[in-house]
């Protein structure tokens, strides 16, 4: 293969170094019908000369490749897994059961609304609760992730100013909002504009004020906010969005520390998303598949994405798409429905109890672990925190950073908390609702030793991790000279 | 249930350590007036087996095709799923993985969607392909964004003959941009190759055509993307990659950016998502793809490693200048279509695609010779093909319901003006009994 990087003694197998021509992992029954010749029905242009040169290898080696390779990666099921802002909690394995049922698999989303009742009714519950727990009037489960649920809820505070005559052009997002927000409103034809945060985490309530005018559309708004507070001021914000016609967005990513402790409805939000994949505990998979269903107040329900799930006047249920004020289709089909099955597995096992019990817990759990953190590391904002906290390293810790600091937790087995966002030099921790006291102290005994070694031997924690596969990457070169598929070129 | 597992005397300890009387005083920032007292109204919870008897109680509710021969397509298939598929794809270490930013702790997962991305450029014939989007139609939509950021045009022309589900999100994800969009006939099944280079101006930045089409028929790609070119405009094509196996990919003959859905690759129907949305495109426009790529780098120790790559496209560097929003995307579903084209191979994938077109072709020619229906179009197909009956649609399809037979998608609810036709999908999982089942049902409406 030209130009194909040396293989080199201790490099781990790619899967196209794997095989022999003429191994085939599957076996298929032998077609048992007639064979039509391809170049009588088929122009001889569009023809393939020969198949895609795919892999060949035989069944055992790929399962092998495919269990070495899930060796080489943390997971919350081997790890403990405190990656802030992405509520990395246990997911149950009774929901990967539910979901892979074949009357809710095994469904095609062109089948009759008669065949697909009990999955209908089940959309429709989950809709239900959604809009419950957000103290919302209804809620659109179309969106594919979280910020596909943003991009369309600010199409529907579009869509709700088109109604009223006006283009507002303007999304403010606070300084320390999650990337896909301002990015969300470029895709959705807005310019982003940022508000200041106080020393504390809080809005700047003074800059809001002198940036709402006609011309803003919405304030997206994170509450709790990203470095893990809950911004009391905020009905007095939806307030100051209000009175000028701007509409409140709340990303709902940190939903987590407040199920069933407080509303977004009731503190004034006009639309939010949540990320069924951080709060309700879907397998995050490797990035994905996530769903990004989106709760609404009443004024903005006309507006919702079409298909919407409905119950009907003869007591069935079905689609609605014929919504003349519909911002319109987001997607294909009908939704990311297995992930939707898993969640609503998720909320009726938990019930109203189970989901405080959720948000207490995860509360708990943070601030414990900052309490225990606090004499070796600076925590600059002030407690008690919601689900998650921002820590940084001390000034004198030996020109050591936050990214070695994470290195170094891979060597305890720790998956790195998130790193230098929202503010520089952070590590963002969020240890989530179902970890046990022993492995937060685990956590908090990794981090003193940490402590320790950036007094006395600094260059254990800048050269980690000294356990992995690999070392550091190279991924600045990565992305100068990009190598994105086998062979190279 | 409960998953969290603190006992009370551990809680008591925990709040000892904060200096906390109780849970409710670390909930003190949110204001009195704002504190949700009641319980939500939701019902209270329910242990493991009591979860399964009411999921299972809806589930019984439906009637999935393991009862039922399907032959429904438009663009969900029922093939089949090798069982290392979901073997291999349901381990945890997969399963409960974030989003691969800690290349270290991440090699497994790093270099699986590395040698997916290799594999997607095989089936597409292009030269760099993402780690996914969400599905089929919102990767068009992303395609649409790419190629009017690489333009710097605000038009696109869309193929009359592309799904409905494809028109209507980038209708929707238009609209907000001020994109304007124009559609290419294709009064005949496929695309008005005169028309064409007639409604293509100075402003389109791409025209999308999907091949094979929603009426099943193959686009002349060879034909229609030099006048495309010639226009001055890029070509978008979605495909399914599955055709690749038989069929030249479609980046063979000049696409620029190719998108699809990839749920022929492994992916269960499950009611219409998760899927898979892919994307691939020529090498030069790299830097303006959206979603996650991953490259191959090395080491500090120079060994081979994989990492996340052209970071400063996306959302988390750029912000609002970022080439999408996308960031969670369908991470699972990309380690089952990998996995799929593995154990599939260059010989698998081509017998599968082979034994699809073949009893397609064999169902078309068996069902034509039936009294009352005939192929609606001429067109050369792959595994899909559009019958015009002179029944009654409805019919028709209730009829062979009655035979636990799902016969096709009627037509017109993809398509009004085609209130006369069924669009039928057969796989290779269909035998030649069920396909002359099939047959029968029909000829006896
Ligand atoms: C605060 C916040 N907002 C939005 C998102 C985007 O959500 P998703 O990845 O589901 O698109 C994230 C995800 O990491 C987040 O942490």
């Amino acid at each position: 293969m030209p130009n194909t990087p040396k293989l080199q003694q201790q490099d781990f197998p790619i899967l196209f170094e794997l095989g022999s021509p003429g191994l085939c992992a599957v076996s298929l029954p032998k077609s048992d019908v007639p064979q039509t010749n391809l170049s009588d029905s088929v122009p001889g242009d569009l023809i393939a000369a020969e198949p895609p040169s795919l892999p060949e290898i035989g069944e055992l080696d790929v399962v092998r490749h495919y269990k070495k390779l899930s060796r080489r990666c943390f997971s919350v099921d081997g790890n403990f897994y405190p990656l802030g802002s992405c509520t990395m909690k246990y997911n149950p394995r009774i929901n990967e059961r539910v979901a892979a049922m074949p009357a809710l698999a095994n469904l095609h989303p062109y089948q009759d609304e008669r065949d697909v009742q009990g999955l209908l009714e089940m959309m429709h519950r989950l809709k239900q609760y959604l809009a419950q727990i957000a103290g919302l009037a209804d809620v659109s489960l179309q969106p594919a992730a979280g910020a596909h649920g943003e991009m369309t809820g600010l199409m529907m505070i579009n869509a709700y100013h088109r109604s009223n005559g006006e283009e507002r052009k303007i999304v403010l997002t606070p300084d320390s909002a999650h990337g896909t927000n301002p990015a969300s409103c470029t895709i959705c034809g807005r310019e982003a504009a940022s508000v200041r945060s106080k020393a504390d985490g809080r809005v700047d309530l003074d800059d809001l004020r002198s940036k709402v005018d006609d011309n803003t559309a919405a304030l997206m708004i994170t509450n709790p906010n990203t470095v893990g507070v809950f911004d009391e001021q905020i009905a007095e914000i939806a307030d100051i969005l209000h009175a000028r016609g701007a509409q409140l967005y709340l990303d709902g990513a940190n939903m987590n520390a407040i199920l069933g402790k407080t509303r977004p409805g009731d503190f004034g939000v006009d639309v939010m998303h949540y990320n069924t994949h951080k709060t309700f505990s879907t397998p995050h998979g490797g990035g994905g598949p996530g769903a990004g269903p989106v709760a609404v107040a009443k004024h903005l329900t006309p507006f919702l994405p079409i298909p919407r799930v409905i119950l009907k006047d003869d007591g069935t249920f079905g689609w609605e798409s014929n919504e003349p004020q519909s911002i319109g289709k987001i997607r294909s089909f009908f939704g990311q429905t297995g992930v939707l099955v898993r969640a609503y597995a998720y909320i009726r096992a938990l019930g109203h109890d189970g989901l405080r019990d959720v948000a207490e817990c995860a509360v708990l759990s943070a601030n414990y672990l900052a309490a225990r953190l606090k004499e070796l590391y600076d925590l600059p904002f002030p407690s008690p925190y919601a689900h998650e906290f921002i820590l940084v390293p001390r000034a004198a810790n030996h020109g050591a950073t936050e990214l070695d600091i994470a290195k170094r937790l891979i060597d305890h087995e720790i998956h790195p908390p998130t790193m230098s966002w929202p503010v520089a030099h952070c590590l963002m921790i969020e240890p989530t609702e179902t970890e046990s006291l022993d492995t937060l102290d685990h956590f908090v005994a990794a981090m003193t030793e940490i402590a320790d070694e950036l007094e006395n031997d600094p260059d254990v924690v800048r050269s980690a991790p000294h356990t992995m596969p690999v070392r550091r990457l190279d991924e600045v070169e990565a992305s100068r000279k990009p190598i994105v598929r086998w062979p190279a070129d | 249930m409960r998953y969290t597992q603190f006992t009370n005397p551990q809680v008591q300890q925990m709040l000892d350590v904060i200096g906390v009387d109780s849970i409710d005083d670390l909930f003190s920032t949110i204001p009195p007036a704002l504190r949700f007292t009641k319980p939500l109204d939701i019902p209270e919870g329910i242990s493991e087996l009591e979860l399964l008897r009411d999921v299972g109680s809806l589930a019984e509710k439906n009637t999935s095709c393991d009862k039922l021969t399907c032959f429904l397509g438009a663009g969900a298939y029922d093939h089949f799923i090798p069982t290392v598929v979901d073997g291999l794809a349901s381990q945890t270490e997969f399963l409960t993985a974030y989003t691969p930013y800690q290349a270290e702790a991440s090699q497994g997962i790093l270099q699986l969607f590395f040698e997916f991305q290799s594999m997607v450029c095989l089936l597409t014939g292009m030269e760099a392909a993402n780690a996914s989007l969400y599905e089929g139609a919102s990767a068009a939509a992303e395609a649409m964004y790419m190629a009017a950021g690489i333009t710097r045009r605000n038009r696109i022309v869309i193929a009359e003959s592309a799904h409905p589900d494809i028109r209507q999100v980038i209708q929707t994800y238009a609209r907000e941009r001020g994109v304007e969009i124009a559609t290419v006939p294709a009064p005949n099944g496929t695309v008005d190759e005169t028309a064409l280079a007639k409604v293509i101006d100075k402003q389109t930045a791409a025209v999308l055509i999907q091949s094979p089409n929603l009426y099943g028929c193959l686009e002349r790609l060879d034909r229609i993307i030099p006048v495309i070119h010639e226009a001055g405009a890029l070509a978008i094509v979605s495909t399914d990659p599955l055709a690749a196996g038989i069929l030249k990919p479609v980046g063979n003959f000049g696409a620029d950016i190719v998108v699809g859905e990839g749920q022929a690759l492994g992916i269960p129907m499950q009611y219409g998502g998760p899927y898979l949305g892919l994307l691939a495109g020529r090498k030069k426009y790299l830097r303006k793809m959206p979603g996650r790529v991953v490259g191959m780098t090395k080491d500090a120790d120079g060994r081979r490693g994989f990492c996340l790559s052209l970071q400063t496209r996306e959302q988390h560097i750029k912000r609002e200048r970022a080439t999408s929003n996308v960031c969670t995307n369908q991470g699972l579903l990309a380690i089952r279509a990998s996995i799929y084209m593995a154990s599939m191979g260059r010989n698998g994938i081509q017998q599968v695609a082979g034994q699809c077109f073949d009893k397609a072709h064999y169902a078309a020619q068996q069902i034509t010779q039936l009294k009352n229906y005939e192929l609606r179009f001429d067109a050369p197909f792959f595994k899909e093909f559009t019958v015009r009956t002179t029944h009654n649609v409805q019919d028709v399809i209730q009829s062979c319901r009655d035979n636990d037979i799902l016969a096709g998608v009627p037509l017109a609810r993809l398509d009004e003006r085609f209130t006369d036709s069924i669009l039928i999908a057969v796989t290779e999982k269909r035998t030649r009994e069920e396909i002359d089942q099939l047959v029968a049902a029909l000829g006896a409406v």
